[in-house]
């Protein structure tokens, strides 16, 4: 269903679900994670998923259309004048979308913030999510998050997909861990617990959305290189 | 200024639950009780401005009303791509409150401070700016501040009037008689001073965003001179707009682009930028001796 949903959306076969990086976590966390529903999008307990990586949305809209959040006929308009959908998403146009993003590097600060609203208000079942790239994790802003969220230990779930494109890497520096340029990613959350998964595994990525602790946890999601 | 700053938000974060404070460690030692006492609500983020611009974002995304405080330089020249996305185009709202705005922190440098402020808030939309001339029209303007959730912007300074107008929204007539002289927030004491004996009218306003044009367009005659604290010619486009038809001269006084690279005192650095009672009074003559 999303299969041809999103061939709606590009219009041609060449961008098959495979070429798109984060179709397979984005379906996990609305099919099988996220509470939340057309009907309740706008109810303050519900669970939040942030697209701070608000590059390349193709995926992010295919899957609200396919949940029902918003119509399959604004597919076939995207970026086009007085269409809802641009090339980046914007919250006050799309239903379901939390934040509008295309800058790099703010969505995870609007993450901690929307996590510690939360708290403050006492709504500790509504689960916070933020989609990030590998490459955008070169923005500097992101670490004044990581950093912070570890220090008052906020429970917020990070996810990185990391399809080796940062430009200079994220490379590990112990030597049993060189598995590949990105390898390092982990390392850069100090403080947070870690999945490493199979970004196309939609059990593997289950099992680390569903993670809880009582600290701020990243989920690597490893797919294809994309200049491979 | 600061101390009624922190007095009011402390009390309101003890009366309203929906407000909440985000420090990046400037003011923390004075908000020491505050932050203690509403460990979910009131928040230090570390030296991290662009994390607390994004914090405010996110709590307002939730509901709540954040106050956000640091030297002007950091927390809009910093954070004015947070400023925009996380707050703007969001379309959230905070309180920004800051300190240090143009040469408040004379002896620290050019790195602590903010003649630009207010020019970078203009390339916005929605922002209300305070510039309050007393420390008595800070509270009010913080009060304020927590019954909506519009996008506002209090300047607090060192230089202060010798009394306070707490209605200061709409421009305030102090004087009556010839040309328009406007004084925002604290340069009115030095203007009354300049305009001692000329026949100016003088009026005041501590609110230059969004600026009473309607106020601007029924007091100026011919010639309107507009003296701001921060960089010359901000409000230049809105008094223009303001006096569109009418023919007009006009003059901007505030504070200059170029860099002083010295240190001293606050009333060092206002010499400098002829922002004191003898150069506006050269500036002011000059200006209506050659109408």
């Amino acid at each position: 269903m999303t299969v041809t949903t999103l061939r709606r959306l590009t219009g041609d076969e060449k961008h098959a679900p495979s070429a798109h990086s984060t179709l397979d976590v984005l379906r996990v966390l609305y099919e099988r994670v996220l509470r939340v529903t057309p009907e309740t999008a706008d109810e303050p307990d519900r669970d939040r998923f942030l697209l701070s990586k608000g590059h390349g949305p193709a995926a992010y809209y295919a899957v609200l259309a396919d949940r029902g959040f918003i119509p399959e006929e604004w597919l076939d308009r995207m970026g086009q004048w007085h269409s809802p959908l641009g090339t980046h998403p914007d919250r006050v146009l799309i239903p379901g979308v939390e934040i509008g993003t295309g800058s790099l590097g703010h969505g995870l600060g609007l993450a901690v913030g929307t996590a510690l609203g939360l708290r403050a208000q006492g709504l500790v079942h509504s689960r916070m999510f933020v989609l990030l790239g590998d490459a955008e994790l070169d923005e500097g802003s992101n670490h004044e998050a990581i950093a912070y969220a570890a220090a008052v230990q906020l429970p917020i779930t990070a996810i990185v997909i990391d399809n080796q494109s940062a430009t200079h890497g994220w490379p590990s520096y112990q030597p049993e861990t060189l598995a590949g340029s990105s390898a390092g990613i982990p390392a850069r959350f100090p403080g947070w617990t870690v999945s490493v998964v199979d970004g196309h595994d939609h059990d593997e990525i289950e099992r680390g959305l569903l993670v809880r602790t009582e600290r701020p946890h990243l989920v690597v999601a490893t797919v294809e290189a994309k200049w491979s | 200024m600061r101390e009624t700053f922190v007095a009011t938000t402390t009390a309101l974060l003890d009366e309203d639950p929906r407000t909440a404070l985000v420090l990046a460690d400037i003011s923390a030692d004075v908000f020491r009780p505050a932050l203690r006492r509403h460990p979910d609500r009131a928040l230090n983020v570390g030296i991290r401005e662009q994390l607390m611009v994004g914090v405010g974002g996110g709590l307002a995304l939730t509901g709540m009303r954040p106050y956000l405080h640091s030297y002007a330089p950091f927390l809009i020249d910093r954070a004015y791509e947070q400023i925009k996305l996380d707050l703007g185009h969001q379309d959230a709202g905070a309180v920004l409150v800051s300190i240090g705005g143009s040469y408040d922190a004379a002896a620290a440098g050019y790195t602590h401070q903010s003649p630009g402020d207010v020019a970078l808030l203009d390339t916005l939309d929605g922002w209300t700016v305070q510039v309050p001339g007393h420390r008595d029209e800070v509270p009010a303007m913080l009060r304020e501040a927590a019954r909506h959730d519009d996008r506002v912007y209090i300047r607090l300074g060192a230089q202060e009037n010798t009394r306070a107008y707490p209605d200061g929204a709409k421009l305030r007539v102090l004087k009556r008689g010839g040309p328009l002289v406007l004084a925002v927030g604290p340069m009115l004491d030095p203007v009354l001073a300049a305009t001692r004996d000329l026949d100016v009218t003088v009026a005041y306003t501590n609110t230059p965003r969004p600026l009473d044009t309607e106020g601007v367009r029924l007091l100026a005659e011919a010639e309107v001179i507009v003296v701001e604290p921060y960089l010359a010619g901000t409000s230049a486009r809105l008094v223009s707009e303001a006096l569109s038809g009418l023919p007009h001269r006009a003059l901007h006084l505030g504070v200059a682009r170029a860099e002083v690279r010295d240190y001293g005192t606050w009333q060092d650095h206002a010499r400098a930028h002829g922002l004191d009672e003898a150069g506006l009074r050269r500036s002011l003559e000059k200006f209506l001796g050659d109408a």
